[in-house]
Formats: structure tokens, C-alpha cells, sequence
């Protein structure tokens, strides 16, 4: 961290300043997450779910190695060895559904993320890095996530694979072959299976590795804030430990909460009751739907149904790839200088109109492909685009921002001033 | 309340020795974490442990009707080999014969089979030494200097009551769990 006073790592036990002569380990524990890492003293809670996805990462590694421990990759048995899991293996159950409703929460808690970032102007200089490092591993999390549904070989499961290869055959002429590279074969088999499941396994790590970049990109400038101000003086920050080791720590425990209520009471609910039933190459589930945390992507793909110049198929891919990829141009088509929603009233406005549009666009995906939900995955496709490609360029040109704070701790100062007035009295500073 | 008050009054800024409820606090929220990733541990780790299913088949019956004096079979449990030998009357004398104090692992052969059945000697056919499976079961093999089993890895002599008697082995082949349901049927496990 570059702030002048970050503390330095001194340690008192003569044991720490041995090991750390030789292996700085604990100094870098110590500037990264320790008393040695400032951050601005007015974070909320949204602050917490990059901490919250760590941990989510964690716990979907731990339990993913003790599952593989009991899973079989044999076409032939890896349906009946989750069962075996579920039913024989000691406490088998609830790492499965850990496991299962783990990818959900991770999913949820990265959501949020990607919105405070999107509120707060996270992505804008000179943060576009940890911004972008951020979309790879959410990337990473898809892939990751699809390939670890298939291995159940449910009926989801399978048609899941089917379907999701098939995006690659859009792609002109070298379309099919792709797909058959990605399945090993001309419809997901054993081949698929044994392939994903090393990749399920490897690709958590590599999102590990990326996350370490994301970390150590982030504490380049030092986080953001809700004001979107520069921290200016040592009077704006704290360190991380103990005091947002503490805030974390709280965010976490209510996370654990309401993940223990889904794992315990409402395992299934966020599952299909298909893939139950063991892959059957001859008959495809009446409706087919992703997991739910890739509906609005899945909303997206099946929003264009009319050929133009190419085929409706192939624009439903373009258009589901660029949905993502577009976001890694966000910090350029964004130029307004102020960071924070909270100052930028006609940004504000918009970015709740695109958390309802994705909202839309999730409810649509997981809806069965009639109207009028085509129709209104169409509309809502359309606004996705328009607010990065259009408003956005627009807004960041030609609205009128509110008046910035001067620091960090001056509007944090101001707040609480305000707070501790009497009733319907402003108190002098702020009236000013 | 006194106790705050009493905490508040002793506990100045930066105090010394005294504790505050920030204290209180703290310690009670790192002891819950620490419960708490103690309890996760536990699935986590007797997941390991043999699952219901492979306890489930933890117990097997033998019929052992057909087994002639002087015969052994090799059966399994639990993914072991079982030896279930059925004496003849010189094997029987041989090892009662034998003074039980000079023995490595001290046990009479009416102690390591069940009453009534003394001509049935049941054991793990897993060499106590370091887990090979003896000779002597089958017909031909080598049973070794005391006519009972041999354990070909590392020369370990067994006699015609399992006991060792001679080689590396540090006791007598196990007797498992068993007990008659009929006069030919053995439960073991």
C-alpha cells in the first residue's frame, strides 16, 4: 500500500522477526489484510462482498476436493455415485448441498459486488485493472459452474452440456468442429464427463490465482469509497484490522445465516427436480433452463429469433458473450469524472433502471421461451446494451453532478454532526 | 448493569488490566467463530471414515458344512481374507500340548475359539507383522515349522491355534467377532 503512513510491519516476538527475515510471509498477511493496509474510514456494507466471495471461494473449494474424494467420473456411475453421497457417505449430504448451494451464494454475493461496483464507479481510473480482473474471474466462475452441474449426469445436467456446446456451433464453419472438440464426440458422453470434471477441479484454482491479482491490483490505488473521493491524509482511513476485519467479520456471520437457512431447510430450492431423474441422451426435460445465475445471459441468447444478415442463432451468441465482454470496456465508456452514484442524481436513476432490466432479463431467461416473455427479453436486451453504449457515453458527458465532499473524513464528520442535531435543526457546518 | 458500570468505571481510555465490554465482546465472537469452524470441521473430516454402505457390510455368513478335518477355506470380510480352518484331532492335541507362558502372545486354543466348537479355528488371514496373508490355508502350501501357517514376506511361523511362534510378528493372528447361528452356519462380524 502506498499511503505514507501505513504502518510498518515491526513485529515484537523474536520468533515473527526471525521468519520474517527470511520469509516475509507475515508481512505481506500484515500489509494486506492486517494493521499495515489503510482503508477509507467510511465504508458500508457493501464494502463486505469481496470478502464474502473469498470465503464463498474457499468453501466451494474445501468441499469440492472432499466431494471428489466420493464422486465417480464414469458416465455409467456418477449419477448413482451422488447418491451415494447423499445417502452413504458420513455427513455426505451436507457437503453436497453446501457444495450445491455454495455455487448460489457465490453467485449472489459476486452479483452485489459487480453492482457496488457499478454504483460506486469502482471500475473508473485507476482502478480499471481490478476491475477487469474482476470480469475474468467472473468468467472463470461460469465456466467453472456450468461444468460442475454437468457432473451429476442428471437430465439437466446432460441437456445442460448439450445445449451450452451448442452455443460454440453457432459460429460459422469452424462452428461444429469447436463443439465436437469441447464434447469429444458428437453428443456429451464419457469423454465430456471425464473432461469437465478435471476441469471443474482445475479451474478453481486458476480463479484463486486471479483473485490474488485482483487483490494485489486493488491495493495498488487502495479501495474505493462511497463518495468516490480521493483518500487525501491519514485522517480518512483505518486499517484494515481491526476494524474492517470486524465489519467483515459481522457481514460474514449474517452471510452464514442465511446460508445455513437455504443449506439446512431449503436445499433443493434453488435446484431442478430434472436432474434427479439420470441423463437420458433420448429425451430431453419439457422445459430446460440453466441455473438460475445465468438466466439473464440465458434471456439474452434466446432474445433474437429473426435472421438478419446472419443467423438469429449466432446473434443470440454475439449478443450473450458481448453482454459480458462489453463490461470490460465499462472504465471508457464511462468518462464522468465523479465516481460515486451518490453524486450523479441522473446516473443514479439509470443504474437502478438496469438492476430491474437484468432482474427482467433473469426472470425472463428462467421463464419457459413463449411470449410474452420473448418479447419482453427482447426489450430489456435491447436497454441492456443502450445503457452502456448510449446513456452512459451521453450521461457522463452532459449531467449535472452534485458538489463533491472536500475529504473523505470531512463527510464523514458532516453525517455525524447532522445525526447528533436536534429534530428538523440543520446544524451550522451543514447549513453552509 | 453494575457489571458494565463497575467495567466502565475501571476501564479508562487505553486502561490496564481492566475489561471492557469491547473486550467481552471480542472474545465471545472469536469463540463462536472457533466453534463454529471446530463443528465444520467435523463433516469434513469423518467424511473419510467408512461410509453406510461399506458398514453395511461389516458382517457375513459362512456355511462351513463342507469343510472336511484337516481343510481351510480363504473367505472374506470386510475386504480381508478369513481363514476358517477345521482341525483334526492331532492339530488340537499339538496346540494344547504347547506351555502357554513360553508363548510370544500367551493364549490357550480353547481361549481363541468359541466353546463347543474347538475344531473350528477362525482367524484374519492378515499377518499381524505387517499385513501380508500366510501360506497354509490352501492345500500344498507351506504351513511352516508348527504346521499352521507361514507368512512368506518376512518368515513369520504360526501354529495350529494361529498362534506365532517363531519370525517377526509381534502377536497372534487375529480372531475376529464370530459366533455359530447353526451348528454349520458361522456369523462373523
Amino acid at each position: 500500500m502506498s499511503f505514507p503512513w501505513a504502518e510498518e510491519y515491526r513485529p515484537k516476538h523474536p520468533f515473527m522477526r526471525w521468519l520474517d527475515d527470511r520469509l516475509p510471509l507475515p508481512r505481506l498477511v500484515y500489509g494486506a489484510v492486517g494493521g499495515g493496509y489503510p482503508v477509507p474510514r467510511n465504508l458500508n456494507y457493501f464494502w463486505n462482498f469481496g470478502v464474502l466471495a473469498g470465503v464463498a471461494l474457499a468453501l466451494q473449494i474445501v468441499t469440492g476436493i472432499v466431494l471428489a474424494m466420493h464422486y465417480e467420473s464414469n458416465a455409467e456411475t456418477a449419477f448413482n455415485s451422488v447418491e451415494h453421497i447423499m445417502r452413504n457417505v458420513n455427513q455426505g449430504w451436507f457437503l453436497r448441498y453446501a457444495h450445491a448451494n455454495g455455487a448460489s451464494f457465490f453467485f449472489i454475493v459476486t452479483y452485489i459486488h459487480i453492482f457496488r461496483g457499478l454504483y460506486y464507479g469502482s471500475y473508473k481510473a485507476p482502478r480499471e485493472m481490478v476491475w477487469m480482473l474482476g470480469l475474468v474471474i467472473f468468467l472463470l466462475m461460469m465456466a467453472t459452474a456450468f461444468m460442475g452441474y454437468v457432473l451429476p449426469w442428471g437430465q439437466m445436467s446432460f441437456w445442460g452440456a448439450k445445449v451450452i456446446t451448442g452455443l460454440f456451433g453457432a459460429i460459422p464453419l469452424v462452428g461444429e468442429p469447436i463443439q465436437q472438440w469441447l464434447l469429444g464426440g458428437f453428443a456429451p458422453d464419457q469423454p465430456t464427463l471425464t473432461r469437465f470434471f478435471s476441469l471443474h477441479y482445475l479451474l478453481p484454482f486458476v480463479i484463486l490465482g486471479v483473485v490474488v491479482l485482483h487483490i494485489w491490483a486493488l491495493h495498488i490505488p487502495g479501495s474505493g469509497n462511497p463518495t468516490g473521493v480521493d483518500v487525501k491524509s491519514a485522517q480518512d482511513t483505518l486499517p484494515f484490522h481491526p476494524y474492517y476485519t470486524a465489519k467483515d467479520g459481522f457481514g460474514l456471520g449474517v452471510f452464514l445465516i442465511a446460508f445455513a437457512i437455504l443449506l439446512f431447510f431449503l436445499p433443493n430450492y434453488l435446484g431442478h427436480a430434472d436432474n434427479y431423474i439420470p441423463a437420458n441422451p433420448l429425451s430431453t426435460p419439457a422445459h430446460i433452463v440453466p441455473e438460475w445465475y445465468f438466466w439473464p445471459f440465458y434471456a439474452i441468447l434466446r432474445a433474437f429469433t429473426v435472421d438478419f444478415i446472419l443467423p438469429a442463432k449466432l446473434w443470440g451468441v454475439l449478443a450473450m458473450f458481448a453482454s459480458i465482454l462489453l463490461l470490460f470496456f465499462l472504465p471508457w465508456l464511462d468518462k464522468s469524472p465523479v465516481r460515486s452514484g451518490s453524486y450523479r442524481p441522473t446516473f443514479r436513476i439509470f443504474f437502478w433502471i438496469l438492476v430491474a432490466d437484468v432482474l427482467i432479463l433473469g426472470f425472463c431467461g428462467g421463464m419457459p421461451a413463449e411470449e410474452p416473455y420473448v418479447m419482453i427479453s427482447q426489450a430489456a436486451t435491447m436497454y441492456y446494451f443502450a445503457h452502456f453504449l448510449i446513456i452512459l457515453p451521453i450521461l457522463s458527458m452532459v449531467e449535472r453532478t452534485l458538489p463533491l465532499p472536500n475529504s473523505i473524513a470531512e463527510s464523514v464528520l458532516h453525517g455525524e454532526e447532522e445525526e447528533a442535531a436536534p429534530i428538523g435543526v440543520k446544524p451550522a457546518t451543514a447549513a453552509e | 448493569m453494575a457489571t458494565v458500570e463497575h467495567s466502565e468505571a475501571t476501564a479508562p481510555t487505553g486502561g490496564d488490566g481492566g475489561i471492557r465490554r469491547r473486550d467481552f465482546i471480542n472474545i465471545a465472537a472469536v469463540s463462536v467463530a472457533g466453534v463454529g469452524a471446530a463443528a465444520l470441521l467435523y463433516p469434513l473430516i469423518n467424511q473419510m471414515n467408512p461410509s453406510a454402505d461399506v458398514l453395511a457390510l461389516a458382517s457375513i455368513d459362512v456355511d462351513i458344512s463342507s469343510i472336511q478335518p484337516g481343510q481351510a477355506v480363504k473367505t472374506i470380510w470386510r475386504k480381508q481374507p478369513i481363514f476358517i480352518r477345521h482341525l483334526t484331532p492331532q492339530e488340537i492335541q499339538a496346540a494344547n500340548t504347547v506351555n502357554v507362558g513360553d508363548l510370544r502372545d500367551p493364549q490357550t486354543l480353547a481361549e481363541r475359539t468359541v466353546e463347543g466348537h474347538i475344531q473350528w479355528l477362525i482367524t484374519l488371514g492378515v499377518c499381524t507383522h505387517l499385513g501380508c496373508v500366510p501360506l497354509g490355508a490352501a492345500e500344498g502350501e507351506n504351513k511352516g515349522e508348527y504346521g499352521g501357517y507361514f507368512c512368506p514376506c518376512h518368515g513369520s511361523h504360526y501354529d495350529t491355534a494361529g498362534r506365532i511362534r517363531k519370525g517377526p510378528a509381534p502377536t497372534n493372528l487375529e480372531v475376529p467377532e464370530y459366533a455359530f447361528t447353526t451348528d454349520t452356519v458361522v456369523r462373523i462380524g
